[in-house]
């Protein structure tokens, strides 16, 4: 009997060593694809297992974590929520991260490479450093100006620094708070569903990724590529231009909506705001060197990161004639962002340079050492440096005798430019009302503040939809508020 | 130990009488192994209080109390009336039963409104009892021989008692008196084995050498087969109406394995592998609770695939690869995604996730240690019965961890059993400490007969 319980012995023996080589290779060989597996919730919960680094404004934290004791511990929690979703984003367990929360998650979830001081032995310990901080250059005072100005209405604003390209406020109405959405409850999936079905979308950041017909503001930049191209070389002298205006090679009669602007000069024209010269200026330029002026304020790019995508600009290369003269007074398939007619001002403040816009300041441990700092930022030019100068008297004189009146700051240089841009089958649509503009303190050396508003207000009497009248005094506001902080540097 | 065994009694033999050659009754070391064992226990459960909370856990001392006199109590039983026993039996038995706590301790964290730890510490008291008793009071296991018959209709009925109760989560093997829930299947194994080793060591040679041959298969007298093949067949067939999976392969695994050592037939293994394969494919097309088995095995993603999440099996896996090489450590995994049933039938994924494989690894050895204790016990037996009850028990360890670790690590269709000591289950925990009892029993009487030489 002794060898058959031996012989069963190494029967035992053998099941043991498949367990062994079976746990192997389960525990090993297998173990990447399965820790890769979508299925596997490990990752998530070691995401969620400690708290989020935080986003912050002016040297405050506008984001938060708290702890829910549950698998996914810590859930954020966000301090003036919608005032600062559009640079924020959200950061959910459900439905993942948008702008800031999703581009800086690295930093703000702790598995940046940058945040590890030990990466070999981190990797061994397989834990994950704690989260860092992203540090914006959002003035709070600016974003909330901007904020209230909005108020009710649907619309957007964008601030920039023209000096640096720093974004100083970024805000689209109606706004959400990203607050309901961090958790992987029932409540977050209803917020979920409840913002996705409404109709004015409000999880849409209309600073950044949505385009409008810019209208008559486009018309800085008709008027930099004229004055470039020296079509118009005295801004006083009479342009050689009917009104109306019969689009080359069309029946279509373009009309203005004030007097005066039968050749009239560049500078008339530019204060009365007359479709007549600049579509026909547009058209007297070309399409070549408009497209080129276009492009040289940030038109056309599909590349720009703030740093999350913004959604490009355009000005359409391949037109007629008549298509043209539409498209040179900001009609057509000229559409443009928020932030990039900040951009358009932000080139005429800076003398003829624009700067590409930021958001982040620069990213910083847990312990307040700095990550990454904003580097200098690339630098276009979009128009030669005199005619800048000129484009920014044109400017000031809207503020002072024109349609922007009501933009201005006491103590301050302000230029500014209206638009009504005209939309729909038809034009049918309730216009848009714009208004782009900088200011300049009176003891600066130079512009601070670069802004553009757009007021998409359905509820709102059609003859009321001017720039001046509704878009003028929320820039403002914006620019007061960055003025009154110090030109925007101050981070406390 | 064979070796140094064999070196001390050749050198005792040559000048002293026959009872001086037996083996050392090393006490003081089982003393010592105990002491390791509870502290090891200890040491996990603060580890887990330790790593949840950053604060060892307030019951560490009780625990550790409550732990270390039940072994204490255990130990002074085997000192008193099996003074020869094996001194690895009882320390194996007490670690894997003390790690078995600090696994359910850990998963009662994550699940504070269905508390198992304190349950099962009773249950493991009461195992740990009847591991005294049997110790204290079955002074010879050749008694057990002659009760061989009321063991199978024990055995019987306590199979045959569930069906009578309603079925949980699929499978008719509970019995819920009063609050409390038994598994009578539990407590069949060993009676069954029991029966099985006295029935074979009275008919060995009938078995092996009587009757008609077919082909090259000598059979033995329908007489003398015909009873215990009833038996199995009884047996087996019940646990398939309950479908009891785990223990309906593991009595026919030991039903083979036990045949094959009394009568040296290699002939048994083919029939009873022939009968295993025909028995497997039929249930397995028939019965759709172990088609769906054989199906999770097969595809354990299918329900993934599906975009149904990951299954049970899946998310076994899942732990089982967190783990890794060294785990993750005591209290920092999440085992108890797979749900239903981590507490007992995937106990293994919580050890394989938070001690990674070097963890596992140790189990498994300290299990087959086990095993291999009652094979040497059964190696130096001389009666057949005592051989075939040795071997029966080991094999029944043996088997009963092949099937569950198999089962949750994808080697094998999963069938629900408990990992012996190491899961949430009282009648389980009662049961392999009768085990450890009896074995103990057969290693004393072993041990103390040990001549320098192993029997024919």
């Amino acid at each position: 009997m002794t060898r058959y319980i031996r012989h069963a012995a190494a029967f035992c023996v053998l099941l043991l060593a498949a367990l062994l080589v079976n746990a192997a290779r389960v525990q090993i060989v297998q173990a990447p694809s399965y820790d890769a597996n979508p299925a596997n919730r490990r990752p998530e919960i070691a995401r969620y297992q400690q708290p989020r680094g935080d986003i912050l404004v002016g040297g405050e934290t506008v984001t938060g974590s708290r702890d829910t004791s549950e698998h996914l511990r810590y859930e954020r929690t966000y301090a003036d929520g919608p005032l600062y979703a559009p640079v924020t984003g959200f950061a959910s367990q459900e439905y993942g991260t948008t702008l800031l929360e999703h581009t800086e998650d690295g930093v703000l979830s702790g598995t940046d490479p940058m945040l590890i001081p030990f990466p070999l032995w981190h990797d061994r310990a397989r834990g994950r450093g704690p989260g860092g901080d992203v540090v914006t250059t959002i003035d709070p005072a600016a974003q909330r100006a901007a904020y209230r100005g909005l108020g009710r209405r649907k619309g957007a604003v964008a601030a920039v620094e023209p000096s640096s390209g720093r974004i100083l406020a970024l805000v689209s109405t109606p706004s959400y708070d990203p607050g309901e959405l961090s958790g992987n409850g029932a409540a977050a999936t209803r917020s979920w569903a409840r913002l996705n079905r409404h109709p004015d979308r409000p999880m849409l950041n209309r600073a950044v990724r949505q385009t409008y017909p810019p209208g008559s503001t486009f018309k800085v930049v008709t008027a930099a590529a004229a004055l470039d191209a020296r079509v118009v070389r005295d801004v006083d002298a009479p342009t050689r231009s009917p009104d109306p205006y019969t689009l080359p090679g069309t029946r279509t009669r373009l009309t203005n909506a004030l007097r005066g602007c039968a050749d009239a000069s560049l500078r008339v024209a530019f204060e009365r705001s007359c479709n007549t010269v600049f579509a026909k200026l547009g058209v007297d330029v070309g399409v070549a060197r408009m497209a080129a002026t276009a492009r040289g304020f940030g038109f056309n790019d599909t590349d720009l990161r703030i740093p999350f995508s913004v959604a490009r600009s355009t000005f359409d290369t391949s037109v007629d004639r008549a298509q043209l003269a539409l498209s040179s007074i900001g009609q057509y398939n000229t559409r443009a962002t928020p932030l990039q007619m900040a951009m358009v001002a932000a080139a005429v403040a800076g003398g003829g340079q624009v700067r590409e816009p930021y958001l982040v300041e620069r990213t910083v441990r847990a312990g307040g050492g700095t990550v990454a700092a904003a580097g200098s930022r690339p630098v276009r030019r979009a128009m030669f440096p005199s005619t800048a100068a000129r484009l920014k008297q044109l400017m000031t004189d809207v503020v002072e005798n024109g349609t922007g009146a009501r933009a201005a700051i006491r103590g301050a240089r302000v230029g500014g430019k209206t638009g009504t841009a005209q939309h729909g089958v038809d034009n049918s649509g309730v216009p848009y009302a714009w208004f782009v503009s900088w200011a300049q303190g009176h003891g600066d050396l130079e512009p601070k503040v670069a802004v553009a508003v757009v007021v998409e207000d359905a509820a709102a009497d059609r003859a009321d939809i001017t720039g001046g009248g509704v878009a003028a005094p929320i820039a403002r506001a914006v620019m007061e508020a960055v003025l009154a902080s110090g030109g925007g540097r101050g981070e406390g | 130990m064979t070796k140094a065994g064999s070196g001390i009694t050749a050198a005792a033999a040559a000048d002293a009488p026959a009872a001086a050659a037996r083996l050392p009754r090393r006490r003081g070391v089982e003393l010592s192994l105990l002491v390791l064992a509870v502290l090891l226990s200890v040491f996990g459960y603060c580890d887990v209080g330790l790593a949840q909370h950053g604060t060892i856990p307030p019951g560490a001392a009780g625990y550790g109390a409550g732990l270390g006199v039940l072994a204490l109590l255990a130990h002074l039983a085997v000192r008193l009336r099996a003074p020869y026993a094996d001194p690895l039996l009882l320390p194996i038995g007490v670690l894997l039963n003390g790690l078995g706590l600090v696994l359910i301790y850990r998963l009662d964290l994550e699940t504070p409104g269905d508390r198992a730890a304190p349950t099962q510490l009773v249950w493991s008291t009461l195992g740990v009892a009847l591991f005294i008793v049997v110790v204290l009071l079955l002074r010879d296991h050749r008694l057990l021989q002659r009760y061989a018959y009321v063991c199978v209709a024990a055995a019987l009925v306590l199979l045959t008692v569930p069906i009578l109760f309603p079925a949980v989560n699929g499978a008719r093997i509970w019995v819920r008196i009063a609050g409390f829930s038994i598994q009578p299947g539990e407590f069949a194994k060993v009676l069954l084995a029991v029966f099985f080793a006295a029935y074979l060591a009275a008919n060995r040679s009938a078995l092996a050498y009587a009757g008609r041959r077919v082909w090259r298969l000598q059979l033995p007298t329908g007489r003398v087969l015909g009873p215990i093949v009833a038996v199995w067949l009884v047996s087996v067939g019940v646990l398939v109406l309950e479908r009891d999976l785990g223990t309906s392969l593991l009595f026919f695994g030991l039903f083979v394995v036990l045949l094959y050592v009394a009568t040296g037939r290699t002939g048994w293994i083919a029939v009873g592998l022939l009968l295993a394969a025909l028995g497997a494919v039929a249930v397995g097309r028939l019965e759709p609770h172990v088609h769906g088995r054989i199906e999770d095995w097969l595809h354990p993603f299918a329900t993934i695939e599906a975009g149904q999440g990951a299954g049970q099996l899946a998310q076994s896996l899942f732990a089982f690869a967190a783990g890794g090489m060294t785990g993750t450590g005591l209290g920092l995994g999440h085992s108890v995604l797979i749900g239903f049933a981590t507490k007992s039938d995937f106990i293994l994924a919580t050890a394989g996730e938070e001690l990674g494989f070097a963890g596992l690894s140790a189990i498994f050895l300290l299990y087959a240690l086990l095993v291999e204790r009652g094979y040497r016990a059964g190696l130096l037996l001389r009666d057949p019965f005592g051989r075939l009850l040795a071997v029966g028990l080991a094999s029944i360890v043996a088997l009963q961890v092949f099937v569950i670790a198999g089962g949750v690590t994808g080697l094998i269709p999963l069938t629900g059993m408990a990992m012996p000591f190491l899961a949430q289950g009282g009648s389980s925990v009662v049961t392999n400490w009768a085990i450890v009892a009896l074995l103990i029993r057969v290693s004393d009487c072993a041990r103390r007969q040990y001549d320098g030489r192993v029997a024919p």
